[in-house]
């Protein structure tokens, strides 16, 4: 079962993974958002999290994260908890959360990146500017550097988010929806960014829509709705079965009853037993 | 100018049944007057507190000041329906500001709120400073009209007050079908045709109106609480829009009677804070005390559940303990329950009692045994939960321990119904994942029932 | 030293510090925040007075403080268990405090020596007269007179606010533009949440001798605004925010010498006017853009 153990197939066993997740569940306002959830991520690849609207993904995303609270389940980055390892991780949010109208210039935002490295008093060194100054200019923002963010297109607005995680200097990328609502040559950008971390040995996981460009940009596909569905190496995951089992609602009595459950407040009664 | 008369006070106790006896009739209006702001204001705020917007009482209620001063100044009068349009006007200005700062400019919401309350607000206090410093007769007590202060009210004020209040809960009433819509989904009632911006002119007319008119009674800074607070209240005793805005309009009138009756006991004390106080202990009473939806309900129904699924937990071992010894009636110990399931003995002596209680297990010298109606209970709930291992396991792709952790949960809340379509979906198997067979859903009978077969 | 010099200084600080603070709220569209904790704080000047018997300093601002976090704290809460929204949360809990407040001021006015508009509005042309001394022992006379007691309060909750600011800098930026990114990256926004009540807390009690409740949200709220509709970076917000206050300062005291009226509410309604003007004169510009695109 490829859900719970490393791609054995291709690279001899790997030390870590980037990314563990066991028995995983997560609420939303007294709704069961996802339940028991548990997967393994390779290194160095790129991974593709995909699932119908409302199934869970971005909370996933946000959970693994400490940005929501998790009800069970343990996660963990490179085997140790995320505490540990903030500084090597790097989070690509959805344009929808900011405040464009924030006063604030690109290069700034990008700035930002470093921040993680800092101490409470501390200013960005000279170094830490170099970084974001070359950020800008992998990602072809460079000339926009002292543009405000309100006045930037959605592709522009996407590649400054991500010049930001470049900044720093992560070795594991999460990113919510990163090509969602960018033009092409965005979209190309992106891609270009993709081949270049991989080629560094960093491992990336995107939340992604659009089935049509999911076998083609990414290594690996982790199937959700409300729960694990599959998870591996697209050839071997990407099949119609799959797909029906994710988008094809089979589950719904489960996912009902599991809605009515956490209604009635039933997990904890059952647990404070 | 006539504020109701204070009789020496004897004692409080005097004082508070002469309040009752109503021998002062300026007393009985005001009274009046007090209750009908309550229930309108109430009402009317129940709609902005909807559209969530339900500061906006507040601000309006500030912005209501300048408009006072200006119209005192130029028409050197105190005549309330002077004041009133005065105060109605520069409300209104304010209303359109909060309205047209988001729409225009970088400013969010919540401060153009913030800012058309303080700056219409300090204008008006910078124009009483002025009146207050000016050689004119009739200016003393404008600035009553911060705090409220019902024994400064004159008989025009009065009338005044009921007009309006009477306008409008009638336009309320009339318009009810209307705002409600309005309030729940605007786009859609635009779609079958209601001329909503029409709609939104009154419903903003009559808020503005309201605020206005009870600025006097219950003052400026404090007349926000009176829009907001019986709504929120009220929300937590029903669920039906018209049922809450009536007991919105009742603790708002309740409330009115509390103030005006404390303002009366103690005229220098302003009458605002009083109304306020009693409005927020209302509400802290609907938050705990509330029958369906009050903090403490919620816990009890908590605790019920809770106890429901250890009693539940506990029918469903004693069948296993019996399936294992092949049915035969053999009394069981705690111990031998508690190798199964891990419960603490206190919890597992109560859920035993409280099993007892119910019929569904004796307790005896020998041990624990279940009754015929423990045994069908007990049936009825094991067959569940392996069906619905059984269903998982088929449909979700869990290892057998998730499969088993979740039904262990699902199973207290399936209902005859969807057993029945379960049942259907798994085509009928006979074993659950773990191997022990599913038992059949006996039509009403059960092997103890004396043998009765159908 | 001439009173007005008192006066004027005591406004220029009081406008600074409400200036710093309210870029944050603004920012953080915690503007409503702010009105409550600056009506809420009455309560706890009130009670921590009538409990400890005392006026000095640090008590006052510890009581502000504690009902302030307590107000924000209560709404929080009310809005997350009590299910209610969150901005009637608000609204219930600070005119409740705030009703107390006036309750009690009012029965013991006697021994508190704040009267219900005085809260409301101050009055800081008073301020010279109630003066802080310096050693003397029991007879205060025999002190050294350093100057109003309000100018005191003031300058102390502005050198708190402007260090605070100037040390945390960064961190206060990521958590006011993206607190999730703030959260990724380990920071404790609930902590520096509580931070800027706590700011807000100070200032307004500090504030309230001088210009009183209402007018505090005014010049918390409108400088910082108009400094949100042209700055283009936090810095710049912040200084242009004081530079705004400062203004309504100056403009506020001249005309309210002109026209004998409260110097607070002058001070608060030409940062209004300052407002209005910046606005207009975007709007035109947003004209003459359009009519030169139009072209």
């Amino acid at each position: 079962m490829s859900k719970n153990s490393a791609d054995k197939n291709s690279s001899p066993p790997l030390p870590f993974a980037p990314l563990s997740v066991s028995n995983l569940s997560m609420r939303y306002h007294h709704k069961p958002v996802l339940t028991d959830v548990s997967f393994t991520v390779p290194e160095g690849k790129t991974i593709a999290i995909v699932g119908p609207n409302g199934a869970g993904k971005s909370t996933l995303l946000k959970g693994v994260m400490g940005l929501e609270p998790i009800l069970d389940g343990e996660v963990q980055f490179f085997g140790e908890p995320l505490t540990n390892k903030r500084l090597a991780i790097a989070y690509v949010p959805q344009r929808e959360e900011i405040d464009w109208d924030f006063p604030i210039n690109v290069f700034d935002v990008v700035l930002m990146g470093r921040h993680g490295q800092l101490k409470l008093w501390q200013r960005p060194s000279q170094m830490d500017k170099e970084i974001a100054k070359q950020a800008l200019q992998d990602l072809k923002m460079w000339d926009f550097k002292d543009r405000q963010i309100s006045e930037l297109s959605g592709g522009q607005q996407q590649r400054v988010f991500l010049a930001r995680a470049l900044a720093q200097k992560a070795s594991l990328y999460l990113m919510d929806e990163p090509f969602a609502g960018v033009d092409v040559s965005t979209e190309k950008a992106i891609i270009e960014l993709f081949k270049a971390l991989k080629a560094q040995g960093k491992t990336i996981i995107c939340v992604h829509h659009d089935l049509n460009t999911v076998g083609e940009y990414f290594d690996w596909i982790i199937f959700i709705n409300a729960r694990l569905v599959a998870a591996g190496p697209v050839e071997t995951v990407l099949t119609k079965e799959n797909l029906n089992k994710t988008y094809g609602g089979r589950l719904s009595l489960l996912n009902d009853l599991t809605e009515t459950m956490y209604r009635t407040q039933l997990n904890r009664a059952h647990d404070d037993d | 100018m006539t504020g109701f008369e204070l009789f020496p006070p004897p004692s409080l106790w005097q004082n508070w049944l002469s309040f009752w006896r109503f021998e002062d009739m300026n007393l009985l209006w005001v009274l009046m007057g007090s209750i009908l702001l309550g229930m309108s204001a109430s009402v009317i705020g129940g709609f902005a507190f909807l559209r969530k917007r339900a500061l906006i009482g507040d601000a309006l209620a500030h912005a209501a000041l300048p408009g006072v001063m200006m119209a005192f100044l130029l028409f050197q009068t105190r005549d309330p329906l002077v004041i009133f349009i005065g105060a109605l006007c520069s409300s209104f200005i304010g209303f359109f500001l909060i309205d047209w700062l988001p729409k225009n400019t970088k400013l969010k919401a919540d401060a153009a709120l913030a800012i058309t309350l303080s700056f219409f607000f300090a204008l008006g206090l910078m124009l009483l400073s002025f009146i207050q410093g000016l050689e004119v007769s009739n200016k003393s007590g404008l600035d009553k009209i911060l705090f409220g202060q019902a024994a400064a009210m004159t008989d025009g004020d009065i009338k005044l007050l009921g007009y309006v209040t009477i306008f409008v809960l009638i336009t309320v009433v009339l318009f009810f079908q209307k705002f409600r819509l309005i309030a729940f989904n605007q786009s859609y009632a635009r779609t079958i045709g209601i001329a909503v911006n029409r709609y939104e002119l009154l419903l903003a007319l009559l808020i503005v109106m309201s605020v206005v008119v009870g600025l006097q009674l219950v003052g400026v800074v404090l007349m926000a609480a009176v829009l907001l607070t019986p709504m929120a209240a009220a929300r937590f005793w029903s669920n039906q829009l018209a049922t809450i805005l009536i007991i919105a309009s009742l603790l708002g009138g309740f409330s009115a009677i509390i103030s005006t009756q404390i303002s009366y006991l103690a005229p220098a004390m302003p009458t605002g804070p009083w109304m306020v106080v009693s409005l927020s202990i209302l509400f802290i009473l609907s938050l705990l005390f509330a029958p369906q939806k009050g903090l403490l309900k919620r816990y009890f129904d908590y605790q019920n559940l809770r106890q429901k699924v250890a009693e539940e937990n506990i029918l469903r071992t004693l069948y296993k303990l019996l399936e294992r010894k092949d049915f035969k009636d053999k009394p069981f110990t705690l111990a031998d329950i508690q190798s199964f399931r891990n419960m603490p003995s206190h919890c597992l002596q109560n859920t035993l009692k409280l099993l007892e209680k119910k019929g569904f297990a004796q307790r005896t010298f020998q041990g624990i045994t279940l009754t015929p109606e423990g045994f069908e209970k007990a049936t009825q709930l094991t067959r569940r939960h392996r069906l619905w291992e059984s269903y998982l396991n088929e449909q979700a792709d869990l290892s057998p321990e998730q499969v088993h952790q979740h039904a262990e949960r699902i199973e207290h809340i399936l209902t005859e119904a969807q057993e029945t379509q379960l049942q259907q979906e798994l085509s009928n198997s006979l074993h659950d994942p773990h191997g022990n067979q599913i038992p059949r859903k006996a039509e009403p009978t059960s092997v103890e029932r004396g043998g009765e077969k159908i | 030293m001439s009173n007005d010099i008192w006066i004027l200084a005591t406004a220029s600080l009081v406008a600074a510090a409400c200036a710093l603070v309210g870029v944050f709220l603004i920012l953080r569209r915690q503007a409503l925040m702010g009105d409550a904790i600056s009506h809420s704080v009455l309560l706890g000047l009130v009670l921590a007075y009538l409990i400890t018997d005392s006026r000095a300093l640090p008590i006052m601002l510890g009581g502000a403080v504690i009902i302030g976090l307590l107000t924000a704290w209560l709404s929080d809460t009310l809005s997350r268990i009590g299910k209610v929204q969150s901005d009637a949360s608000i609204g219930i809990v600070f005119t409740f405090f705030f009703a107390i407040g006036v309750i009690l001021v009012s029965l013991y006015a006697g021994q508190i020596d704040l009267d219900q508009e005085c809260v409301l509005y101050g009055e800081i042309a008073f301020i010279p007269f109630d003066t802080l001394h310096i050693g003397g022992g029991e007879n205060l006379e025999d002190g050294f007179e350093i100057g109003p007691r309000a100018f005191w309060a003031i300058a102390v909750v502005f050198v708190i606010v402007l260090i605070s600011i100037i040390i945390t800098f960064n961190r206060l930026q990521t958590v006011a533009f993206h607190p999730n990114l703030a959260l990724s990256l380990g920071v404790n926004i609930v902590f520096w949440h509580y931070f800027l009540m706590t700011l807000v807390s100070m200032t307004t009690v500090a504030s309230f001798d001088a210009v009183g409740a209402i007018l505090v949200v005014a010049l918390l709220v409108i400088p910082a605004s108009s400094a949100y509709l042209i700055a283009k970076s936090l810095k710049t917000m912040l200084w242009l925010a004081v530079g705004y206050s400062q203004a309504s300062v100056a403009i506020g005291y001249t005309v309210a010498y002109q026209l004998d009226s409260s110097i607070s509410a002058s001070i608060a309604v030409s940062s209004g006017v300052l407002l209005f003007l910046t606005v207009a004169s975007l709007q035109v510009q947003k004209q003459r853009k359009r009519a030169a695109n139009n072209v």
